[in-house]
């Protein structure tokens, strides 16, 4: 069974629709980028699956969005446990006004995750192990999180992610406010993370998206145009739009 | 070209800088005026004392321990409740009912502050039959409330979407988003709007007069009538002694003295630590 499985979904900002039948299957462990021309939809329907857009009025969901197995959309759905299994990272990194620790702690002490207070201190210094960012603030974890440079800001945002322990991790552009070799470092990670989480990268970059991930998504205008192995999408691709994309000839 | 831009340049910051000179000059002026006039009936007697008759010397003592008093009452209501309400409007307040609401803040922030003194006095006064410090509480925060209503509501609205998706993301409920992220990061800005408050109610006057009343001794029951310093200022002031007219400037240097501290106070315990 897919983790995450989308069929005939369609999305509506008011009266304008973002989201045309959408089908697609992702599974476990494997890490899928969507790629796509500048309002494609590839951020709306990387929020469907956390339900993010739920926090902008008059939007409408059509189609099943069924995340192991469990449909999301439903009346029943506690959104908040969703939220944890599915976690994200955004665009511009976000920290909280709080402490690095605080930060990364913050996800863990809402859901009631550890233990006592060493259970605490031991997970967010695995969280920030697993983000690689833990040799670069373990003498510092009381200091302001925006003291930290723009790529660690992001690592800590992903390791903040990652203390919630979720199982599903979305990312939306989270290398393009970046410099390149902190680009190399998210990238690298992203890399790491698959053996433990299944990832959906969203990338306007397309040599990012050969270089981390397994399949790549392509959208535009809305749809899906096509879904395929990373290796096969970059040099042999199905669809003729595809090959016109990725060669440059639009968007 | 060049010549002409950098001397206009030069006139408008120089016409801004006297501008600001000149609002901060009066502001001194006034300051200074009020201390020159006032220091000379200063001393410690005078800040513990109630007041005595004409010649018998007396202070602001009770008007001090009476000015606090109604403060903390009415701010230990206003305060929270306002926030509370401008949290609600920024948060969910885009409906018929927020709209609601925030015409009817609005409307309350510019009513005259005797009419809410009328109000009260028809409301708790005439009720209970007598003037008390619960009633001049309860003016004080009608007047309070719709000011830290709309300055926490500008101020919550302000912070960043960014910041709230990042902890809905995390998995945190709505309540737990604006108490634990939303309302820390704007915490400063509702301090301020609190402080706007405070400083407008420790020197209102008319509400007071007619539901606290004013009294010439020390008093700490709510049901009793309680002196203030506005209404002790305006019984020294309208009196025909030269003495009690000093006393009245010495008292008035005092009010303002209070509110900057109180204002120091809270600026230094809410500033930004991130």
């Amino acid at each position: 069974m897919s983790k995450i499985s989308v069929s005939n979904l369609n999305f509506y900002y008011g009266k304008s629709q973002a989201l045309i039948e959408i089908s697609l299957e992702i599974s476990e462990n494997e890490v899928i980028a969507f790629i796509g021309p500048s309002g494609c939809g590839k951020s709306t329907f990387l929020r469907t699956l956390n339900r993010m857009n739920d926090t902008i009025p008059n939007t409408r969901v059509e189609g099943e969005i069924l995340i192991d197995g469990k449909d999301i959309n439903s009346q029943t759905t506690d959104v908040v446990a969703l939220r944890r299994k599915v976690g994200m990272v955004f665009q511009k990194s976000n920290p909280f006004p709080k402490s690095i620790f605080d930060n990364v702690a913050y996800g863990i002490t809402i859901n009631g995750i550890h233990k006592n207070k060493a259970d605490l201190n031991e997970r967010v210094e695995k969280a920030l192990e697993d983000a690689a960012l833990w040799n670069e603030v373990k003498d510092r974890l009381n200091s302001s999180a925006f003291g930290l440079s723009g790529g660690q800001q992001q690592r800590l945002c992903i390791a903040r992610a990652l203390a919630v322990e979720p199982d599903v991790i979305l990312m939306d552009e989270p290398a393009s406010a970046l410099d390149p070799i902190a680009t190399q470092k998210i990238e690298e990670l992203v890399v790491q993370l698959k053996k433990n989480y299944t990832i959906v990268i969203v990338t306007h970059n397309m040599q990012q998206a050969a270089r981390v991930s397994d399949r790549t998504a392509f959208f535009m205008l809305g749809k899906l145009v096509e879904v395929n192995d990373t290796k096969k999408m970059f040099t042999s691709p199905d669809e003729k739009l595809t090959e016109d994309y990725i060669t440059g000839r639009f968007g | 070209m060049i010549e002409k831009r950098r001397l206009v340049n030069k006139v408008m910051t120089t016409l801004t800088a006297l501008c600001a000179f000149g609002v901060v000059a009066i502001l001194l002026i006034i300051l200074g005026y009020i201390s020159f006039q006032g220091i000379t009936s200063l001393s410690w007697q005078f800040l513990i004392e109630t007041p005595k008759p004409v010649g018998e010397g007396g202070g602001i003592g009770n008007a001090i321990v009476g000015s606090l008093t109604l403060l903390g009452l009415a701010a230990c209501v206003g305060i929270p409740l306002g926030i509370a309400i401008g949290t609600y409007l920024a948060e969910l307040g885009d409906g018929w009912f927020g709209t609601i609401v925030r015409f009817v803040a609005d409307s309350m922030i510019g009513i005259p502050s005797i009419v809410f003194g009328v109000f009260v006095y028809a409301l708790v006064v005439l009720q209970q039959g007598y003037f008390s410090t619960l009633a001049g509480s309860v003016a004080l925060a009608l007047i309070m409330i719709p000011i830290v209503t709309r300055t926490t509501e500008e101020i919550v609205k302000l912070v960043p979407k960014a910041m709230r998706e990042g902890a809905l993301a995390l998995g945190a409920p709505q309540w737990r988003v604006t108490w634990d992220i939303v309302l820390p990061a704007a915490k400063t800005g509702i301090a301020t709007g609190a402080m706007l408050a405070v400083a407008r109610v420790l020197g209102e006057t008319a509400p007071l007069l007619f539901t606290a009343f004013g009294s010439r001794f020390y008093n700490i029951y709510l049901d009793e009538p309680m002196a203030s310093m506005p209404v002790q200022i305006y019984n020294y002031a309208i009196s025909p002694f030269e003495e009690w007219h000093k006393k009245a400037w010495a008292a008035t240097l005092v009010l303002i003295t209070l509110i900057l501290v109180i204002n120091i106070i809270v600026r230094y315990t809410t500033r930004k630590k991130y």
